[in-house]
C-alpha cells in the first residue's frame, strides 16, 4: 500500500473544482488527484498513493543523491589503491 | 524508468555493501518499520548483502497486517448486510477473519468490490444512491490524504450513502511501543519514506534524543536501502542518534502540508489496537466529531461480534521484531499464503509472505 513508483505528469484539468491529471508510469496511464500538490506542471515527476500524487520529485536532490553513490564507489576504490600502493594498513596517528 | 532504475544498479549496490562492512565493528540490529521495505529487503536479497553484524529486523508497517481482527469482522458483518456494497483495497479480501475472509463472504453473494482509490468508492456511492457504499479505510500515513480527501468530496456533495470503516494507524507511537517493549534489541530505524512524503521529518528528532536511536529515512529501491543502512551504522559507530533524511528526492522536514492539512480537518487521534500488538496510546485516527455522519461504526449495528484469533498464529512476535517468519512453527506448513492463518502471510507487505515467496524456508 506503501509502496509506490514514480510517475510523470501527463496532463491537468479541473474535475468539479478537484485537481485531477494524468500520470504516465512507464507507459502506464492513471487518472491522479493532484490536489495535495498545487505547484506541480506537466513534465513533473511524482510520487502517487492510492491514486493521490502527494511528493513532487525534486530533481536537485535526486542529482545529489546519485552522485553521493558514486563518489562512494571512486572513494571505496582509491582508498583499495592507496592501501595496495604504499602498503600501510595502520592510519596514521 | 527514469527515477527508478538508476537506485536499481547491482555494481553501486555491492559497493555500498562493502562499504557498511568496512565501517562496521560490532553487531547491531536495525528494523525497517515498513513492510513495503521489507518486501524490497528480501525480494532483492539485501540483508544476504549486508555483513554478518548488521542484522535486519522486520517492522509492524504493514497496514493490512495490523488491522485488527475486531475490524475484520466488522467488516464482514457489513458485507453481509442486502444493501451494502463494501469497497477495499484488494490485500484485505484474504486477510482471514474469526471465522471467514472477504472472499468468502463475496463468493456468498456479499457485494464487495476491489476499488483502487477511495475516489473510486466515492463515484460508485454517487452511481449508486439506493445502495449503502462503506469504504475499508486502513493504512498508515500514505493513504490518509486520499481516505480524507475522499470523505471530504462526499461532505460537499452531500451523499447520504457513503461511509468509512476506518482503522488508520501512525509510524510514531509504534517505534516508540517497541523502544519501550520489553527486551527490545533495536539499535536504530529505517524510517519509512513516503510516511516521510505526507508528515515530513518533524515528528522523528524528539524520538531519536529520548530513546538515544538513530532514524534514517529512506525509499524503497535497493540503493535507497543500503544509502539508509550505512548511514544508520555510521551514527551507530559514532554514537550518534540523530535523524537523518536519505531520501530528499521525494522528502523535506515539512511533509506535504496541504495534506496535513485536511488530514486535521477530517480525522482525530485514537487509541487503536493493533493486531498481533495490543493497544498503543495516541496510534491511530478516527473520522472526527464534524465527519461522524460518515462513520460506518456509528450507521450500522455492529455490536455482539467477538473475535477469535488463530491459536497457532505467532504473526504479533513477528510484528514486534522478536521472530523471524521462519522461525513460526506453522510458517510454509499449516500457515501459507493460499491457506493464511495471519495477515503477515496475505498482504504483499507482510514480513511472512515475503519470506514465503522469496524461498526463506
Amino acid at each position: 500500500m506503501c509502496l509506490a513508483v514514480p510517475g510523470q505528469v501527463e496532463s491537468i484539468r479541473d474535475d468539479n473544482g478537484t485537481r485531477m491529471g494524468r500520470v504516465s508510469f512507464g507507459g502506464v496511464v492513471k487518472d491522479v488527484c493532484l490536489a495535495y500538490l498545487p505547484e506541480i506542471a506537466v513534465g513533473d515527476y511524482t510520487i502517487v498513493h492510492v491514486g493521490f500524487a502527494i511528493s513532487k520529485i525534486d530533481e536537485a536532490s535526486a542529482q545529489e543523491t546519485l552522485r553521493t553513490f558514486a563518489e562512494l564507489g571512486l572513494l571505496e576504490e582509491s582508498l583499495a589503491e592507496l592501501r595496495e600502493s604504499d602498503g600501510a594498513a595502520e592510519p596514521p596517528r | 524508468m527514469k527515477h527508478l532504475a538508476e537506485y536499481r544498479d547491482a555494481d553501486t549496490a555491492r559497493r555500498l555493501a562493502a562499504e557498511i562492512g568496512r565501517i562496521v565493528t560490532r553487531p547491531w540490529a536495525i528494523m525497517e518499520v515498513c513492510g513495503g521495505q521489507t518486501h524490497s529487503i528480501i525480494r532483492n536479497g539485501i540483508d544476504q548483502l549486508l555483513p554478518p553484524e548488521v542484522e535486519m529486523i522486520h517492522g509492524p508497517g504493514c497496514p493490512v497486517c495490523v488491522t485488527p481482527l475486531e475490524t475484520i469482522d466488522r467488516a464482514l458483518a457489513i458485507a453481509r448486510r442486502p444493501e451494502t456494497i463494501l469497497c477495499s483495497f484488494g490485500d484485505m479480501l484474504r486477510v482471514p477473519g474469526s471465522r471467514e475472509d472477504l472472499f468468502a463472504v463475496k463468493a456468498a453473494g456479499g457485494d464487495i468490490r476491489v476499488v483502487y482509490s477511495p475516489l473510486d468508492a466515492v463515484k460508485l456511492a454517487r452511481a449508486t444512491p439506493n445502495r449503502e457504499v462503506v469504504f475499508l479505510a486502513i493504512g498508515f500515513e500514505t493513504t490518509a490524504p486520499a481516505n480524507a480527501m475522499a470523505v471530504k468530496l462526499a461532505a460537499r456533495e452531500g451523499l447520504k450513502n457513503f461511509s468509512l470503516l476506518v482503522s488508520h494507524v501512525l509510524v510514531p507511537p509504534a517505534i516508540r511501543a517497541i523502544m519501550l517493549s520489553p527486551g527490545n534489541r533495536v539499535a536504530a530505524f529505517l524510517a519509512a519514506g513516503h510516511v516521510c512524503s505526507v508528515m515530513g521529518t518533524w515528528q522523528y528528532p524528539p524520538l531519536a534524543r529520548e530513546f538515544r536511536v538513530p532514524i534514517v529515512v529512506t525509499g524503497f529501491e535497493p540503493l535507497d536501502l543500503l544509502e539508509g543502512i550505512r548511514r544508520t551504522v555510521v551514527q551507530l559507530e559514532a554514537g550518534r542518534h540523530e535523524l537523518e533524511n536519505a531520501y530528499p528526492r521525494v522528502v523535506n522536514e515539512r511533509g506535504n502540508e496541504a495534506a496535513q492539512q485536511v488530514i486535521a480537518e477530517v480525522f482525530a487521534p485514537v487509541d487503536r489496537a493493533w493486531r498481533g500488538i495490543g493497544v498503543i496510546p495516541e496510534s491511530g485516527w478516527r473520522l472526527a466529531e464534524a465527519y461522524a455522519d460518515f462513520d460506518a461504526e456509528q450507521r450500522f449495528d455492529l455490536a455482539g461480534i467477538t473475535a477469535v484469533e488463530s491459536p497457532l498464529c505467532k504473526s504479533g512476535e513477528v510484528l514486534k521484531g522478536g521472530l523471524k517468519p521462519n522461525q513460526c512453527p506453522a510458517f510454509g506448513k499449516e500457515c501459507t499464503p493460499r491457506t493464511p492463518l495471519g495477515a503477515t502471510m496475505v498482504s504483499s507487505e507482510g514480513a511472512c509472505a515475503a519470506y514465503y515467496n522469496a524461498g526463506r524456508m
